[in-house]
């Protein structure tokens, strides 16, 4: 008998499981060849190529063009691996909170700052 | 036998590891954050450990996709530090202990948990930083290091019970170590922190005080927590709260705490620090 119960979803949060995990494994293990600063420069010099030899699929290739994390999340793709693709562009985690709230950097800085009052 | 003589804890954010680097200690936004470790490197002088056995997480260095155990442990004379893709620099090799690798390992399989054993590793941020805080360069202060890293990527993750317990075999299996060292016991990561989604920046002061206070005493109340409780509370990243659950339980019954520190925000996180003592 399983234990595993279906759980109620969290508001703005995709729980990385083995779905997602399937369903973003071409774009996951393209990020996770930025560990590599050879990689890093062969998709700086052809982005399409690149994307291309890891087999994105379109949904993931139009994210990547977009430079879009919720696009890139929809699409499978998971925060730790994405992170080294926004690291590519010099982006911060705050860069990329504040991209996926909405708010300018300083407005989400602001944001971090006020929840420890 | 080897003798467990307490407890660490400490986030591991990437940049920190950027700030150390810049000699940022006062830095009016890194302050308050720095200012909680000299404390721990006083007893750390005072009580000189032989050794670290330091539960992380990986995020995407060592492991993929392709292959993600729920529990590794290092079994490697040395761990080395890669390039993340993101710039934090690198901070070299750290050295191992591989015979009270081996020594855990046949403990806690003994004891029911089939880890992964792992005779090349390399550690990211989620290792380098806390003992980067802690142990500085390494030169000054040596310590061997034993990485023992737990799935926080991809869910299903390992309960809060199922950490505590993992802890508690760990625990069990270094005591009963033949050798004279003292082993200092590091949990990182955490405290509330989210990445990712549009919940991004989500911080909880009042839960991760809850659990710093409770985890001194009560870690059989925090073991009651679900991975989608800790989720809610503390953010998608401050799931890392296992890998505290997992220090703890490798520190027996009872504990006094030392010291800590609490600070919003560093990064996206609020950031927490213990020094917690084994007491018989």
């Amino acid at each position: 008998m399983s234990t595993h119960t279906i759980q109620e979803e969290i508001p703005g949060t995709v729980m990385f499981d083995g779905r997602m995990a399937m369903k973003g494994y071409a774009l996951n293990k393209m990020c996770f060849s930025f560990n590599s600063a050879a990689n890093r420069e062969a998709f700086r010099k052809d982005e399409e190529a690149y994307m291309e030899s890891y087999g994105l699929n379109e949904q993931q290739k139009a994210a990547i063009r977009a430079r879009n994390v919720l696009q890139l999340i929809d699409a499978g793709g998971n925060i730790y691996y994405l992170a080294k693709f926004a690291g590519i562009f010099g982006l911060t985690v705050q860069d990329v909170g504040a991209q996926q709230t909405g708010m300018t950097v300083e407005e989400f800085k602001e944001f971090l700052r006020k929840q420890g009052e | 036998m080897a003798e467990i003589i307490g407890g660490l804890t400490s986030s591991h954010i990437p940049a920190v590891g950027n700030a150390y680097a810049r000699k940022l200690f006062d830095d009016p936004y890194w302050k308050p954050f720095f200012d909680g470790y000299p404390p721990v490197h006083g007893w750390l002088k005072e009580k000189k450990p032989d050794v670290a056995v330091v539960f992380y997480n990986d995020h995407g260095l060592n492991f993929f996709l392709d292959k993600m155990p729920t529990f590794s442990i290092g079994a490697a004379p040395s761990y080395e530090n890669q390039d993340e893709g993101w710039g934090i620099p690198t901070i070299g090799t750290f050295e191992g202990h591989p015979e009270l690798s081996w020594h855990i390992i046949e403990g806690v399989v003994g004891d029911g948990f089939d880890v992964c054993s792992c005779q090349e590793m390399a550690v990211d941020h989620g290792f380098t930083v806390p003992v980067q805080l802690f142990w500085g360069d390494r030169t000054e202060n040596p310590i061997k290091t034993i990485p023992i890293c737990i799935n926080t990527v991809q869910h299903p993750l390992a309960s809060p019970k199922r950490c505590h317990e993992f802890g508690k075999a760990i625990g069990r299996a270094i005591s009963s170590f033949p050798g004279s060292e003292k082993v200092v016991i590091l949990g990182t990561g955490g405290l509330s922190h989210q990445l990712d989604g549009t919940r991004a920046g989500f911080i909880n002061k009042e839960f991760d005080l809850m659990c710093m206070d409770k985890i001194v005493d009560e870690p059989e109340e925090l073991a009651k927590l679900s991975i989608h409780d800790l989720v809610r509370e503390a953010g998608a990243q401050g799931a890392e709260f296992i890998l505290w659950m997992a220090m703890r339980g490798a520190l027996g019954d009872k504990v006094a705490e030392v010291h800590r520190n609490y600070h919003i925000p560093i990064s996206n996180t609020a950031a927490g620090l213990m020094l917690l003592e084994t007491r018989a």
